[in-house]
C-alpha cells in the first residue's frame, strides 16, 4: 500500500520537508522576514532594469538579502550533493524547461508568491488568497502534467 | 544591510537548500511524478514544511517582542484577486511542463543540475515580462 504510493520511500520526503520548513523559521526567528523564493527573481532584476516596477522600495531595500539567501539555496543543496554523491542531471527537455520557466515567472510573479512563498509561509500564514492559490496552481499542474504524458511529450 | 541579516540569510538559505536537495525536490522528473500521481511524496515535503513554519509564524510573535536580530516580525498578506488566480494558475501550466519551481530551480544549481539554468533563464524573463508590462497598481 504505502509502496504503492510512496515507491521511493517517505523519510527522505518528510525529513527534508521538515529541513525546508526549519530554513524558513530560522530566516523568520532572527529577522522576521518571510522567505519566499520568486521575489528573488524580481528584486535581482532592480540591479540591472531601471524599470520603475523594479525600482520600487520593496524589491531594492530585499534585493540584498534575498541574493544572499539564493546563495544558500545553491550551497545547501550542494552540500547534500556533497556529501552524498548523488548527481542527477534532468532529463527534461530544454525547451520545456525554457517554456516552463517562462511562464513560472511570469505567472509567480503576478501572483506574488509560488509553491514557496504561497505554498509554505502563505498556508502557514492562514492565508485564505494563499489556500485557494495553491488549489489553483496545483490543478493547472496536474493537467499540464497528465496532458504532456498522454500526448507524449515528456 | 546589515552583516547580521546576510548571514541570517544565508544560513536559512542554507537549511532550505539541503532540504530540497534530501527531498529531491531538485529532480523535476520527482515532482513530475506526483503530478502524475506515482509518487505522492511531495506531499509530505509540503506537509512537513508547513508544519514547522506555522508554528514558527503563530508561535514566534506571541512569545518574543521581536526578531532576535531584526526590528520587526513581518506578516505575510496576500490578496485576493484575479491576478493573484490567473498568476497561480499560469504557474501551475509552467510546473507542470517543466517539473520546476523557483526554489529548487536556485537549489539545483548548486548540485550540478545544469539544465536548470534554463528554467533560471525562463524564469528571469518571466519575471521581467511581469514587471515591464503588467506592473499592477
Amino acid at each position: 500500500m504505502l509502496d504503492e504510493f510512496f515507491p521511493r520511500g517517505v523519510i527522505h520526503y518528510l525529513l527534508g520537508g521538515l529541513l525546508i520548513g526549519s530554513g524558513i523559521s530560522v530566516l523568520f526567528l532572527l529577522t522576521g522576514l518571510i522567505g519566499g523564493t520568486s521575489t528573488f527573481f524580481s528584486s535581482t532584476l532592480s540591479f540591472v532594469s531601471s524599470q520603475p516596477f523594479f525600482q520600487q522600495h520593496r524589491l531594492v531595500a530585499s534585493r540584498l538579502w534575498r541574493l544572499v539567501y539564493a546563495l544558500g539555496l545553491m550551497i545547501g543543496a550542494g552540500l547534500y550533493f556533497a556529501a552524498s554523491g548523488e548527481a542527477w542531471v534532468t532529463q527534461v527537455s530544454h525547451g520545456q524547461l525554457l517554456l516552463g520557466g517562462l511562464l513560472i515567472g511570469f505567472g509567480a510573479r503576478l501572483a506574488k508568491g509560488c509553491t514557496a512563498g504561497h505554498g509554505i509561509c502563505g498556508l502557514a500564514s492562514l492565508q485564505l488568497p494563499s489556500v485557494l492559490a495553491v488549489i489553483t496552481f496545483l490543478l493547472t499542474a496536474i493537467a499540464v502534467a497528465q496532458l504532456v504524458q498522454f500526448i507524449g511529450v515528456g | 544591510m546589515r552583516a547580521a541579516t546576510l548571514f541570517a540569510a544565508l544560513l536559512s538559505g542554507t537549511i532550505f537548500g539541503f532540504g530540497l536537495a534530501l527531498a529531491t525536490m531538485i529532480r523535476p522528473e520527482v515532482v513530475l511524478d506526483f503530478l502524475r500521481f506515482r509518487d505522492l511524496g511531495l506531499l509530505l515535503v509540503l506537509g512537513g514544511a508547513v508544519m514547522v513554519t506555522l508554528m514558527t509564524y503563530q508561535l514566534a510573535p506571541r512569545l518574543l517582542t521581536k526578531p532576535l536580530l531584526g526590528p520587526a516580525f513581518e506578516k505575510h498578506h496576500a490578496e485576493l484577486s484575479g491576478r493573484t488566480l490567473l498568476g497561480a494558475a499560469l504557474f501551475g501550466i509552467g510546473w507542470g511542463l517543466c517539473g520546476v519551481c523557483p526554489g529548487p530551480a536556485i537549489a539545483g544549481l548548486g548540485a550540478g543540475n545544469w539544465p536548470l539554468l534554463l528554467a533560471v533563464f525562463g524564469i528571469f524573463a518571466g519575471a521581467y515580462l511581469q514587471g515591464r508590462f503588467f506592473p499592477g497598481k
